[in-house]
């Protein structure tokens, strides 16, 4: 058996007029939807404490107290759910040579001139761009989040890098702010694309105008199936 | 204190040796900041530690402990060698021109007249010569060589900087540096005052270190001035209350004494109290010991003291040994003489040396009675606490009464603090729990057997019988009622000795002060000194008016200081021989040309002129003593005595060890270790955090200062191999303790001579009750041995080993 | 003595309480500053500044004020182990808001041993850093006569006072995860009682009152020890926050660091008020651009949609695909 390059093993076609090709299996689209609903809570409970306009938002989870200490708890679950979805995720989020074309023609991929555009395996490079720096930011997060952890870590540093903790944490939330809206912008903006993580699948022409090379893939694995 | 706390305002040096003040007096040394903050004055602190109190020194000089002797000797020496004296007072107001007898003599660390064997000098040499007119002879002009002044000098004068360096381990320098601050204080416009505590009492030879200072003072012209004075600190707010009443074995309310059993009547007893003047015109107030002592029996027995039954002196018990002194008496428990043990507010387990000699007497009692407010280790000392308190319970059979107490918050009544100031308390509290005063168990035990003599009789149950008892409630007499009798009162109408027309208290009216008393039974008071506190004007020790005419720290109107009220003793020695003051900056009283007045009340006749009554009126001479004739067991003047256990030898004979009169007892001699066995130097103290072995019952202040530790010098710590919080093990000939090791450069090693001490520092304050974590104290260390006059233990100065603990402590 | 009940606080702490009792300040009205309030009404009238200051000259470190700390707040420090040093409990904590530091110090100048004993606990900064820190709205206050005090109905126990401080003071609590430290006696002050370690000081090292006064009281002090020898003494009361309403008297004002690690130059640190300063303001700006962008440009730009053809591309490419065998060579 030769290694698919452009996608998972389990990626298949599930039916084929018209086309339906499943993108993501049931438990990987639980384990982003866990990701998913942490880090929206984690954005809630962390602007609140962010930002003296926004310390109403605690009133979602009953008060500074409860906040303060659902916030980090959160970001554990954050970090092991998104930890086991990396591990299903990296290798096609690994770079390859179409990806510099693709972010070298941006403007094109914004003006959604993809007939212009290499062809892609099951990520473009925007959306590595989101998985590296999601995993970049949660890394970044979970670290400088121990460090001002005061419930449980109050002495793990010394004031001075907790005052770097401090800072780097809030600046990796804003940064995994504007990743999550893009994210989730791009999602939207795509139509199409919310499906994957809903149904688990894509239609067919999704695939052709987003991922052809995947769907090229995938197709020529059933072929090779004997049982179809 | 000849002094008061608020006095030390007025100083300009303070010297603190032998205490600690900061740390264990931090309320008093209230008064040595305000000295420092409003006068400029300077702070020396002489001390094995730099200490809290040297912390906020001006200068601090490091000392070997048990050689303060050496130190002050040295001092004396440097001030007359550089003419440091205040001569007009020295020749004034001491025995300095007295001429001493012939036979006395000192040479290789011993005074003329010691007898080996018996361990004691015959005194007799020791002595004035006395005149053909019956009194002592002098020499003004301090010519002749066997006047005081010239014995002192020639005997100090061995007590060169570099000896000082050699047997102290101060370097000269430093030593050299305290002598000129000291010197300073020569002048008649600056005083010194030294403040002092049980870093110098629990030595072998505590009263002679006091009397080297003294002395120093005195050449200084340092007495009975402002801001000036001995200063002893007490360690508890009444402990000055219970010297006066009589704390010591052999002493009777107001610091008369026991008999004897060689004085078997009156008579006999009173032949060696007459207190004769030993110069012409001289006040010796204590020919007025016969009005004193009739008034104490006619306290204790009331109408069964009479003349005709020499006051009932055969109720007295009569000593058969000087004293009966708490070693004694733990020694006697330890031999099974003495089997039924009250121990009021007190708490040997922990206090006394040799622990396990404490520990094994009282396990040979067969009753014990503690009457605390706290459950002590003494009331606990057979329970076994594991490796504090390793007893077989099995086997002490001794019954264990435990009687709460109240504490002084829940009682009234007074605390004579150290500068002799009666205050009055009021309860702020109801006793809890089963809590009783001491007052009622004490009168429940009386009670019960004057009921035992009443209904079975006895050998002599009189003196129990005819105790006179008369209270309103006779289960509890009242803090008032017992004060009252303290101060006296008028058994019969008391006149005027000059005009016997004049009546001055009527019978049955409170005496207005001890100058009321009579030799004839016709007043009573159990304790002359503290007469005045509660006389016809009520009870003065209530007063609380904190006024104080220009700021001179008098204070007259607050409470009452004994004796008389007055606020510092010999306070006429504050003026010059024409009555004025040395230093008109600090006027104290002064003769106005017919009587004595100012700020304190004259400790004088007031009509005493200045140039016929001296100012020391205790004494018969009416100057004080710079040569104490044989009044100490140890010598008349200081001189340098090792403690018993020493890592060097006395520089002036080898062969001696400790001071060669104080008493040892058979057994513990052979527990004195020496420095081939134990290298080290501990001496024991208090801390701040802590009082004695109350605190540790609180939780505030056990977290303050939680565990037992050590103190040690960076240079043992390194060669001993130990760490800062380490446990260590420290033990002595007598017994072993554990503790955490705390390693400071606040004690350095000192160099005496080519041997280099070092010194450890073992604190009080932890025991296996209480709050705190259990520990020992430095009494499990401790020699069996007192103080030659006192008795007080050696608690300063021992030798002990150290090493880092193996495993750590478990309970 | 009492106090003069016209006053609006103790000018000593050895003084009584009026007898006539004052009416209570600081309360919501003597609030200036308050953690993320940012608009906060102005005070109703101006405090006197009041202060404690500290003359570490005259502490003997004694512990008193650490004993009347825990009796009027009502703490029970936990009774520890002895670790080899004087400070006990070891630090602040939750429980001890105050501490004796004790620090040895060979003089290289004089020769001489020192033994400097600091009182360590809340500076009330002019400019408090953990104010500043605090994200709670009300959870840090500053009064108007310079006390900072923690509200702890409003602390969340986040621990940013701890980052904020610059002296290292604020410690929250493992049983109500509140931040703790000195208040200044602000609620005896408020009544005309002095703070409780003042009262306790036996030596008068501590001392309260208007902060004029104390200055005053200090520069004395610092004469008395400069004709002690003692030529760099002076006042410790730092110019990088703003000054502080408890400050020191110091016999080495030139060497701060020397008890027991006082800061040579206390300020909030940079770090923390690029956190409270630029990235508060500047992230908060950008998140929100880049929604209301996003949002735009869903709005206003072509949504990027699947075409009919492209679904048909599909199906004709699966249905064309070979094995891949060969495409895998490549």
């Amino acid at each position: 058996m030769t290694k698919p390059l452009y996608s998972e093993k389990g990626d298949h076609l599930e039916s084929t007029a018209p086309v339906r090709v499943s993108r993501y299996r049931g438990y990987t689209r639980a384990n982003h939807w866990v990701t998913a609903l942490s880090l929206i809570v984690l954005l809630l409970s962390g602007l609140a404490l962010f930002h003296p306009s926004l310390y109403f938002l605690t009133g979602l989870f009953g008060g500074g107290q409860n906040t303060r200490w659902l916030h980090p708890f959160v970001g554990i679950l954050l970090f092991f759910s998104f930890f086991v979805l990396f591990a299903q995720l990296w290798k096609l989020n690994l770079p390859r040579p179409e990806d510099r074309t693709w972010v070298s023609q941006i403007g094109d991929v914004m003006k959604g001139n993809e007939e212009r555009l290499p062809e892609l395996g099951k990520y473009n490079a925007g959306q590595k761009g989101v998985f590296w720096g999601m995993s970049i930011l949660i890394l970044v997060l979970i670290g400088s989040g121990v460090m001002i952890w005061e419930q449980y870590f109050p002495d793990l540093v010394s004031i001075p890098v907790r005052r770097w903790a401090v800072l780097v944490h809030s600046l990796a939330a804003v940064a995994i702010i504007l990743v999550f809206i893009m994210h989730v912008y791009a999602a939207i903006w795509t139509r199409g694309t919310i499906s994957a993580m809903t149904r688990g699948s894509v239609t067919g022409g999704w695939a052709f105008r987003h991922h052809r090379k995947w769907l090229r893939e995938v197709a020529g694995r059933e072929g090779r199936d004997p049982a179809e | 204190m000849t002094n008061s706390w608020t006095d030390i305002k007025n100083t300009d040096l303070v010297v603190v040796m032998g205490g600690n003040a900061a740390e264990a007096h931090p309320c008093g040394f209230k008064w040595v900041t305000e000295a420092k903050a409003h006068r400029g004055a300077k702070l020396i602190v002489v001390d094995p530690r730099f200490t809290r109190t040297a912390s906020v020194s001006d200068y601090y000089a490091p000392i070997r402990p048990g050689s303060d002797i050496a130190f002050l000797m040295g001092l004396i020496n440097w001030m007359i060698q550089n003419d440091k004296v205040q001569w007009e007072y020295v020749k004034n107001f001491t025995n300095a021109a007295f001429i001493v007898k012939d036979e006395f003599g000192w040479s290789d660390g011993l005074f003329s007249g010691y007898d080996p064997e018996k361990r004691d000098y015959d005194k007799s040499s020791w002595d004035y010569v006395i005149g053909d007119d019956g009194f002592a002879q002098v020499d003004m002009t301090l010519q002749n060589p066997r006047c005081v002044w010239n014995l002192l000098k020639e005997h100090v004068s061995r007590y060169t900087p570099e000896l000082v360096e050699q047997v102290c381990g101060t370097p000269k320098d430093k030593f050299l540096k305290v002598a000129e601050m000291i010197g300073e204080c020569s002048a008649v416009d600056k005083t010194m005052t030294s403040m002092y505590a049980l870093g110098w009492t629990q030595h072998s030879k505590g009263a002679q270190n006091i009397r080297g200072m003294a002395m120093l003072q005195l050449i200084l012209g340092n007495i009975g001035v402002r801001g000036g004075g001995m200063n002893a600190l007490r360690g508890h707010s009444n402990i000055q209350g219970l010297t006066d009443v009589g704390l010591m074995s052999n002493l009777l309310p107001g610091y008369m004494n026991i008999p004897t059993e060689k004085e078997k009547d009156w008579t006999t007893y009173m032949s060696s109290r007459s207190f004769k003047p030993l110069r012409p015109g001289q006040t010796s107030y204590w020919q007025n010991y016969p009005k004193f002592m009739v008034s104490f029996m006619k306290a204790m027995w009331g109408d069964a003291a009479r003349a005709d039954n020499d006051w009932a002196f055969h109720y007295l018990p009569k000593l058969d040994v000087p004293t009966y002194d708490i070693l004694r008496m733990f020694d006697l428990m330890n031999e099974g003489k003495i089997t039924n043990y009250f121990c009021q507010g007190f708490n040997p387990l922990l206090s006394f040396p040799n622990r396990g000699k404490v520990t094994s007497a009282l396990s040979k009692l067969k009753l014990l009675v503690v009457m605390d407010p706290l459950e002590t280790e003494t009331a606990h000392f057979w329970e076994n606490h594991g490796e504090y308190n390793d007893v077989d319970t099995a086997s002490i059979q001794t019954e264990v009464l435990e009687l709460p107490t109240t504490s002084f918050a829940e009682d009234d009544g007074s605390l004579v603090n150290s500068g002799r100031w009666m205050q009055w308390h009021w309860a702020a509290a109801t006793p809890p729990g089963q809590a009783k005063r001491d007052t009622w168990i004490m009168a429940q035990i009386f009670l019960r057997m004057k009921k035992m003599y009443q209904d079975e009789g006895g050998p002599f149950p009189d003196p129990i019988l005819n105790l006179t008892w008369e209270y309103k409630d006779e289960n509890e007499p009242s803090a008032e009622e017992l004060a009252k009798e303290l101060n006296g009162r008028a058994l019969a109408d008391v006149y005027d000795l000059k005009d016997t027309t004049k009546l001055l208290t009527a019978q049955g009216k409170q005496l207005l002060n001890f100058s009321q008393m009579r030799d004839d039974g016709s007043t009573m008071s159990a304790c002359w000194i503290y007469s005045g506190s509660w006389n016809e004007e009520g009870n003065n020790m209530a007063r609380r008016d904190n006024s104080d005419p220009d700021d001179t720290g008098a204070f007259l109107n607050w409470s009452f200081a004994w004796p008389l009220n007055r606020r510092i003793l010999y306070n006429r020695a504050s003026a010059d021989m024409q009555g004025k003051a040395w230093d008109p900056s600090r006027k104290l009283i002064e003769w106005n040309g017919e009587k004595w007045a100012g700020y304190d009340v004259p400790d004088i006749a007031p009509t005493a002129k200045p140039d016929e009554v001296g100012p020391f009126i205790m004494n018969p001479e009416g100057s004080s003593r710079l040569f104490t004739r044989g009044m100490m067991r140890d010598g008349p003047f200081p001189t340098h005595m090792e403690p018993f256990e020493s890592p060097i030898a006395n520089v002036f004979n080898p062969e001696m060890r400790g001071n060669p009169v104080a008493r040892v007892f058979a057994k513990d001699a052979d527990q004195f270790a020496t420095s081939d066995e134990f290298p080290f130097v501990a001496t024991s103290y208090r801390l701040t955090e802590h009082f004695h072995y109350w605190t540790k019952h609180n939780r505030i202040n056990s977290a303050l200062q939680p565990e037992f530790f050590v103190e040690i010098s960076e240079e043992l710590a390194a060669e001993k191999g130990i760490t800062k919080g380490g446990t260590v093990r420290v033990w002595s000939k007598r017994g072993s303790v554990t503790a955490k090791a705390l390693v400071s450069k606040r004690l350095r090693p000192l160099q005496c001579g080519d041997k280099l001490v070092h010194v450890i520092g073992i604190p009080l304050h932890w025991g296996f009750m209480g709050a705190a974590r259990k520990g020992f104290g430095p009494n499990s260390l401790t020699p069996f041995v007192g103080d030659a006059n006192v008795e007080t233990p050696e608690f300063k100065a021992f030798l002990v080993n150290i090493e880092p603990a193996q495993g750590e402590v478990v309970s | 003595m009492t106090m003069d009940p016209n006053l609006d606080s103790p000018r000593t702490a050895v003084s009584n309480p009026p007898i006539q009792p004052m009416k209570a300040n600081l309360g919501v009205g003597d609030v200036v500053r308050a953690s993320a309030m940012p608009d906060l009404p102005k005070p109703e009238r101006q405090l006197t500044p009041v202060a404690k200051l500290i003359d570490v000259s005259k502490c003997i470190g004694c512990k008193a004020c650490q004993s009347a700390c825990a009796e009027w707040n009502d703490t029970v420090p936990e009774i520890e182990h002895n670790v080899g040093m004087f400070e006990n409990p070891h630090d602040l904590t939750p429980d001890m808001f105050t501490l004796m530091r004790f620090s040895e110090f060979d003089n290289p100048q004089t020769g001489e041993f020192e033994w400097l004993i600091r009182k360590d606990g809340c500076m009330h900064c002019e400019d408090p850093g953990c104010l500043k820190a605090c994200p709670a709205p009300g959870a840090i206050v500053q009064y108007s006569n310079g006390i900072v005090d923690f509200i702890h109905e409003n602390c969340i126990g986040c621990g940013y006072c701890v980052t904020g401080c610059p002296f290292n003071v604020p410690r929250v609590s493992k049983t109500d995860h509140k931040s703790y430290k000195c208040t200044l006696c602000s609620d005896r002050v408020a009544v005309g009682q002095g703070p409780a370690c003042a009262k306790a000081c036996p030596t008068q090292a501590i001392v309260f009152g208007a902060k004029e006064d104390m200055i005053e009281h200090a520069n004395m002090r610092v004469a008395d020890l400069k004709s002690r020898g003692y030529e760099n003494a002076g006042i410790y009361d730092p110019e990088g926050v703003g000054g502080t309403h408890v400050f020191y008297v110091l016999h080495h004002a030139d060497q701060p660091e020397l008890y027991s690690g006082l800061p040579a130059n206390p300020q909030i640190s940079p770090v923390v008020r690029g956190w409270k300063g630029v990235t508060k303001t500047i992230g908060l700006a950008v998140i929100g651009a880049a929604a209301v962008g996003s949002v735009l440009h869903g709005l206003f730009a072509r949504a990027n949609r699947v075409s009919a053809e492209e679904e048909r591309e599909a199906e004709h490419l699966v249905e064309t695909t070979v094995p891949v065998k060969g495409e895998e060579a490549s």
